[in-house]
């Protein structure tokens, strides 16, 4: 197991980039703690791929260093890396048997035969195919093979880190939760590095530690789950984390006042924003109560999900959404109150830090 | 729901069935027709029986033929399929050189039949032939003329250069099917070269090789024009095949019972070899 360290890593698909636009990896620069299970969450084309092919070695970045245990691996192939990775769709070895395709990284690496067995073993048992282990891997089902796909990666005991390209893509929603518990056991168990590639906040809130939250190539916040829902860094994790995502309203703000219009919000700390960037209050659903007093809100609809309801209101001109508890009350004359620690104010997108 | 039974569907069968009788049953009976019948010419014809099929099973004649024909199948897939797989994984999966590979490689596909036996008999040629000639002046004496092994020589890198390129072409796709993932989780898994040939690209090749298999395996049984042109079946019978063999009987002797006999016995054979290679090749995709 290794501490990965990324150091300044940048990275183009085209030659000669220019523009931070070209950079399909803008510019990462962080410290992975040995044993740490990670998540690497944003949408399709943020560079999550990108970034994990970076680190198991199948892309060489355009700038910048990766260490494992301060050793420079940058120019070392994947084989020498010694990383595991799962990919999105399973990769089996058809011709081959079920239990030969878990016993070829361990073969290749000339592990002796006796220990091999033992170890593939344990894998099938784990991953509930030890009665298909003699069968042919071509007549599997699509979990089945990315079962043995995981398999393989989880086979060798003595890599530097494993990494999951949206593993469970393929797998049915009831076997998503035994795996996802199974890895998450196995990295109780064995505390290997791990990182997990995911659009899907519900997989990577509940798989990782730490939840790698990236947008537009760059990373845009590291946090606990708790973190990311509590201080989203960028009003972009407000969006993506959460469901309804983060309400963020346009305001402007004068010493410890938020403005929307014609009401006026106290926000119990001054924010440092600079002249002429743009200005936003943040605040989760979660965090707006309903009442018969406070600010003014317009009703639009009230959508009940079951153990909660939605209510879609205007609130100063702007949409937000507000998450009221399955026998919460609405008001008929609606008005809105805001906790006041949920509130997070945003200069050009980026959280300013409260002080004091 | 009710079904309504009728038969009217064969209408749309028809137009297909009248053209497949025409290019095939037909013509297909024909033959028939002149294997189990005896001729001397006036359009009278004789009952014969099965008597030719036995003349023609009982002929040294065939028999060597048939055996020039297997060797020369054997050969030219022992040499054009393992080539052509080389090639295809050895061609470049981007950028310029990919169009400048296939264009090159559909080249030889492109040239009649007749024109390539004409290209490889004027290249072996000692006194006038590029390769005939090179030869010459290092002391090797080439000449398809009159050295059976040479004039073997020749047929077979003429059908190695005419046809190799379908293998690669076929191989070439198979190859690039393969999605990047595998490449990538072979690396990952640690796999050699090759055991990523082996574990890969040969098992994801196999259906097009099959192809590939059986089209040069029908096409090189039944070869006529090329050698007819280059060593026009000679020295003596050396290079005569089933197919040249049949057309010295049917047209050149005017044998129309026996040649006919030969012909559907040629046809079967074709279809059993078809069939046992097919069925050998894709018996593994039944077991799970």
């Amino acid at each position: 197991m290794a501490k990965i360290n990324l150091d300044h890593i940048r990275h183009a698909y085209g030659l000669r980039p220019t523009a931070p636009q070209d950079y399909a990896l803008r510019e990462v620069h962080h410290e992975w703690n040995d044993g740490g299970a990670y998540a690497l969450l944003g949408p399709s084309g943020c560079g999550k791929t990108t970034l994990l092919n970076i680190i198991s070695g199948l892309v060489r970045p355009s700038e910048g260093r990766i260490l494992f245990n301060d050793r420079d691996v940058t120019q070392l192939s994947t084989e020498e890396r010694n990383i595991a990775q799962v990919f999105q769709f399973p990769v089996i070895y058809d011709t081959m048997t079920v239990y030969d395709n878990l016993a070829f990284p361990l073969r290749n690496r000339k592990v002796p035969e006796a220990q091999v067995d033992k170890r593939v073993r344990e894998i099938l048992e784990m991953l509930d195919l030890s009665d298909r282990a003699g069968k042919k891997a071509r007549g599997l089902t699509a979990d089945q093979k990315q079962k043995i796909s995981l398999g393989r990666g989880l086979v060798r005991s003595d890599v530097n880190a494993i990494l999951f390209d949206e593993p469970l893509t393929v797998i049915d929603p009831h076997m998503k939760w035994v795996l996802r518990s199974q890895l998450k056991s196995l990295h109780r168990q064995f505390a290997y590095t791990m990182v997990y590639v995911t659009h899907d906040q519900t997989e990577a809130l509940t798989f990782a530690d730490k939840v790698v939250v990236m947008f537009e190539g760059q990373i845009v916040q590291i946090g606990t789950p708790a973190e990311l829902f509590e201080k989203p860094s960028h009003t972009f994790v407000g969006y993506f984390i959460g469901s309804p995502g983060m309400n963020v309203l346009s305001v402007d703000v004068q010493g410890s006042t938020a403005r929307i219009g014609d009401i006026s919000i106290d926000i119990g700390f001054a924010p440092k924003v600079g002249k002429g960037q743009k200005t936003e209050l943040g605040i989760r659903p979660e965090f707006m109560k309903l009442s018969r007093k406070g600010m003014p809100l317009q009703i639009n609809k009230v959508e009940d999900i079951g153990r909660q309801k939605i209510v879609r209101a205007t609130f100063a001109g702007q949409p937000v959404s507000i998450v009221v508890k399955e026998d919460g009350e609405i008001p008929t004359d609606a008005h809105v109150d805001f906790v006041n620690s949920g509130i997070n104010i945003y200069a050009d997108s980026w959280r300013v830090e409260r002080e004091g | 729901m009710n079904k309504t039974w009728n038969n009217k569907a064969w209408f749309l069968v028809l137009p297909a069935f009248i053209v497949v009788a025409f290019s095939a049953i037909i013509p297909l009976m024909t033959v028939v027709n002149y294997s189990v019948q005896d001729t001397f010419g006036n359009n009278e014809f004789f009952w014969a029986g099965t008597e030719w099929f036995k003349e023609i099973l009982d002929s040294d004649r065939f028999w060597s033929s048939l055996g020039r024909n297997l060797m020369f199948s054997f050969i030219i897939l022992v040499i054009e399929i393992p080539l052509g797989i080389f090639i295809a994984l050895n061609m470049p999966r981007r950028g310029i050189g990919v169009p400048i590979c296939l264009v090159t490689m559909a080249m030889p596909l492109l040239v009649p039949w007749n024109v390539v036996g004409t290209i490889w008999q004027l290249l072996c040629r000692s006194d006038i032939g590029l390769l005939g000639y090179a030869l010459a002046r290092i002391g090797i004496q080439f000449s398809y003329a009159s050295d059976p092994l040479h004039a073997w020589i020749t047929v077979v890198a003429m059908d190695v250069w005419h046809w190799t390129s379908l293998v690669v072409l076929l191989s070439y796709a198979g190859l690039v099917s393969i999605p990047d993932a595998y490449y990538q989780a072979a690396r990952i898994d640690g796999a050699s070269r090759l055991s990523v040939f082996r574990y890969i690209q040969l098992p994801k090749m196999k259906r097009v090789l099959l192809i590939a298999f059986l089209l040069r395996f029908m096409d090189s049984f039944m070869i006529y024009t090329e050698p007819f042109v280059a060593t026009g079946g000679g020295p003596g019978t050396s290079t005569t095949f089933l197919s040249i063999d049949l057309v010295k009987m049917a047209i050149g002797q005017f044998d129309l019972g026996p040649a006919a006999a030969m012909s559907l016995i040629y046809f079967l054979i074709i279809l059993l070899l078809s069939w046992i290679f097919y069925t050998v090749m894709t018996s593994s995709d039944a077991e799970t």
